[in-house]
């Protein structure tokens, strides 16, 4: 029952709420008023038609703080439906970076193998930097980052990660 | 600031329907409609610039009773003890920025103890919106935590179909407070009005009927149960009257017994032999031991508040737990359970009812047999007893004494919050729901004054007392003047220790005894006071006097303030220190030295 004893998980949580004002307000107020954490939260509205948006939230806590976590979301009046990625089955996420290198010479080199390797692609360059998009899991971001700061990493923009689930199945609401 | 777009922006609204002008009102107007429609007589409020053309609408009709209170606290106050003595959604009415701000306390208060208020502010134009205007604040922003829900409403035509989604919203699943902010221009438009029946809300459907799997696994868990109690809260009481009959004839019919939280007093009838009074931090000594030692535990629209359950790791902890509730974010929050049913206590109630009889069994009369007369054991400590003797009134006696002579009639009780709170809750018996109105969660002192006139306003024949304690009837006593102002005979009855008596006995129980700012210096007179707003005071300071006085107050046809005078020393006992397990209950002073309390506990509240 003690809630420090019990291990802490991580989990994507797929939230379909109505897009309506200070819809994206109350989500992160749940998270910030009983001090849960947010690793990473992204949203947009996927169905302009409907006026429906889906959050995506990577938290983290123990067994009974997610169920809260899910409890809680579920029970914000616009939301249609919460929906555990991580524990419903395999899902699919990925996360896109833009990551700008500045430099000149063999680092510069250097830093366009190393995106070739990981698939990232230059979209936009001068003669003194590149900057690369990277999609794919957070892991594999932060691999490529960690690689770039040696080679005169100056600025990264990240969306968050983004998810579904494998499968013919949806999350309904499409 | 000159904002020549506006006028234009009001001219070219009306002009898309003006084909069918006949059907068009002013934002105000269909405000009104729409609470009209959604069967709302009284509403709670205090004018101000950004709503003065609802209050214009409301001059020029007859359906809806404007309550004039003297703070916007009150007014929510006021709807909540009207909603909790009837059932029906409390309506509240202010103005933008202060008169939505001090709204705030309130709205928590209710959001605490899910209690259904719809509460429309007034908003600066939309096109000042953002702009620092004039009594302007982002109450959407503001009242977001303390809220089931809010609206900002920016378009005519959603003003309507927000109207109605609010009252939905507020009164089902798990009650709460609605905020409709409404901008003065929305007011002052003109929109066609929509009917509640043609408004579905997008997304809201909270589930009222549980799975019947749930239901089975209840009833069998129940007949093996050997030492089984029903704890049940306000979840029962917020179902309606049907649910607490359902939850007594459940009872009987299995000989379980009951204990009620705070705010479930009533729930069950307080004088059937299976009651075991209120859990809890003042609970008594049969309830927390019960509870400590059962074997199959029934929550019933409780929700194992800090409270209720003492240390969590001791909490009840042989018992399988049922927890009834109709919001999953209460269930498995503090307290792990082992059969959660997700519904409404009244639907699953119902199910339970008919479950049992279907099931055909009962409860091992042996092993209940030795439950009760464990319970009895229990009993025989008398838990509740004080010795009133001389002439120093104890404000136990005095609470004593006030059900006593009020118990043969139509009486409401509300409360402050503090010592006097907890002793209106252990001395007066509850005998059905919605007659006792107490902030729960939230602990706000001020509650009882404003509540007591919304459930005089719902009630106007019946005794309504608000026990109050000297401090707390000090932080909304300005609504004296709006008792007198609508002929509201609520007895204000003042336990008067002349300290703050909760703060003092933590200070005397946690902190050496160092009595820092808990006294209550410079009292007023409060007989003067009473007179002062036009109404009957009385001051009672020996025993010999309390019964005439009581009696005195009851007979008395408007409202009256009693100063009771109490003994000042005297501590609420039972009392579960904070951090301490519900064995481990103190039963008076002399419980104090033996069981100090942890360090643990010293920085819970």
């Amino acid at each position: 029952m003690a809630p420090t004893t019990a291990p802490i998980e991580q989990r994507t949580i797929a939230v379909i709420v109505d897009n309506e004002p200070g819809v994206l307000a109350r989500v992160f107020a749940i998270f910030s008023g009983r001090g849960y954490y947010i690793e990473s939260l992204t949203v947009t509205e996927v169905d302009p038609a409907n006026r429906i948006s889906r959050i995506t939230v990577v938290t983290s806590g123990t067994p009974m703080v997610l169920e809260q976590i899910k409890a809680q979301l579920d029970r914000l009046v616009p939301v249609h439906g919460v929906s555990d990625l991580t524990q419903e089955g395999p899902h699919v996420d990925r996360e896109l970076a833009l990551v700008k290198v500045a430099g000149a010479g063999e680092k510069r080199v250097e830093s366009l193998r190393i995106a070739d390797i990981f698939r990232a692609r230059a979209v936009d360059s001068s003669h003194e930097h590149f900057t690369f998009e990277i999609s794919g899991n957070s892991g594999k971001l932060n691999a490529f980052i960690e690689l770039m700061r040696p080679l005169g990493l100056v600025d990264v923009s990240r969306t968050g990660v983004v998810a579904i689930a494998r499968g013919p199945k949806g999350l309904g609401r499409l | 600031m000159s904002t020549p777009t506006a006028p234009a922006q009001q001219d070219a609204a009306p002009k898309e329907t003006a084909a069918e002008t006949e059907n068009l009102a002013t934002g105000s107007e269909l405000v009104i409609q729409a609470l009209v429609e959604q069967g709302v007589e009284v509403v709670f409020g205090y004018p101000g610039g950004a709503v003065l053309p609802i209050y214009d609408a409301l001059f020029k009709q007859n359906q809806l009773r404007h309550i004039l209170v003297r703070h916007e606290q009150a007014a929510v106050h006021a709807a909540e003890g009207y909603a909790r003595s009837t059932g029906k959604v409390g309506v509240v009415l202010v103005t933008s920025g202060p008169g939505a701000t001090n709204a705030v306390t309130g709205l928590t208060d209710a959001l605490m103890d899910s209690i259904p208020v719809v509460c429309l502010t007034g908003q600066v134009p939309t096109h000042l919106i953002g702009n620092d205007a004039f009594q302007e604040a982002d109450t959407t922003g503001i009242t977001r935590p303390c809220t089931k829900h809010n609206y900002l409403v920016k378009r005519m035509e959603d003003l309507p179909r927000v109207m109605h989604e609010a009252f939905y919203v507020a009164q089902n699943g798990r009650p709460g407070p609605v905020v409709i902010d409404l901008p003065k221009d929305i007011l002052q438009g003109t929109g066609a009005y929509v009917e509640k029946d043609a408004v579905n809300h997008r997304s809201y459907r909270p589930q009222v009927k549980a799975e019947a799997a749930k239901i089975r696994e209840a009833v069998e868990m129940i007949a093996r149960a050997k030492r089984p109690i029903l704890y049940a809260g306000g979840g029962v009481i917020n179902a309606g009257p049907e649910a607490s009959r359902l939850l007594t004839e459940f009872a009987r019919k299995t000989n379980i017994p009951v204990t009620n939280t705070l705010m479930g007093l009533g729930a069950f009838p307080a004088s059937d032999p299976q009651f075991l009074g209120m859990l809890g931090m003042h609970g008594t000594y049969e309830a927390n031991l019960a509870m400590h030692g059962c074997d199959v535990m029934i929550n019933v629209g409780a929700r194992f508040d800090d409270r209720v359950t003492g240390r969590l790791s001791d909490f009840s902890p042989k018992s399988k737990k049922i927890h009834i509730d109709i919001d999953p974010s209460s269930i498995n929050k503090n307290v792990m359970v082992d059969l959660p049913i997700v519904g409404d206590a009244g639907s699953v109630l119902t199910d339970l009812v008919d479950a049992w009889r279907n099931l055909g069994k009962s409860l091992d009369e042996k092993a209940m047999e030795a439950w009760w007369s464990q319970i009895g054991e229990w009993r025989k400590r008398d838990c509740l007893s004080f010795r009133q003797t001389g002439d120093i009134i104890k404000p136990q006696h005095a609470i004593r004494r006030l059900y006593e002579l009020t118990r043969e009639r139509d009486t409401y009780i509300t409360t402050e919050v503090g010592q006097h709170q907890m002793w209106a809750a252990q001395y007066i018996k509850f005998e059905e729901p919605n007659r006792w109105m107490t902030s729960g969660g939230l602990g706000t002192m001020g509650y009882g004054l404003p509540a007591a006139m919304g459930v005089q306003i719902a009630h106007p024949d019946a005794l309504v007392i608000d026990v109050a304690g000297e401090a707390s009837i000090l932080m909304n006593i300005q609504e004296m003047s709006t008792l007198q102002q609508y002929k509201l005979p609520v007895k204000v009855f003042v336990i008067n220790n002349q300290w703050m008596g909760m703060v003092r006995q933590w200070q005397e129980l946690l902190h050496g005894g160092r009595y820092s700012e808990s006294y209550s210096d410079s009292l007023p007179d409060f007989v003067a006071l009473a007179k002062a707003f036009g109404a009957e005071g009385l001051r009672i300071e020996k025993a010999s006097d309390l019964d005439a006085g009581i009696q005195w107050m009851i007979d008395t046809p408007k409202a009256v303030i009693v100063d009771c005078c109490v003994a000042q020393e005297e501590n609420c006992f039972p009392m579960i220190p904070s951090g301490a397990a519900h064995n481990e209950m103190l039963l008076g002073p002399e419980d104090r030295a033996e069981k100090p309390i942890s360090e643990e506990g010293m920085v819970l509240v």
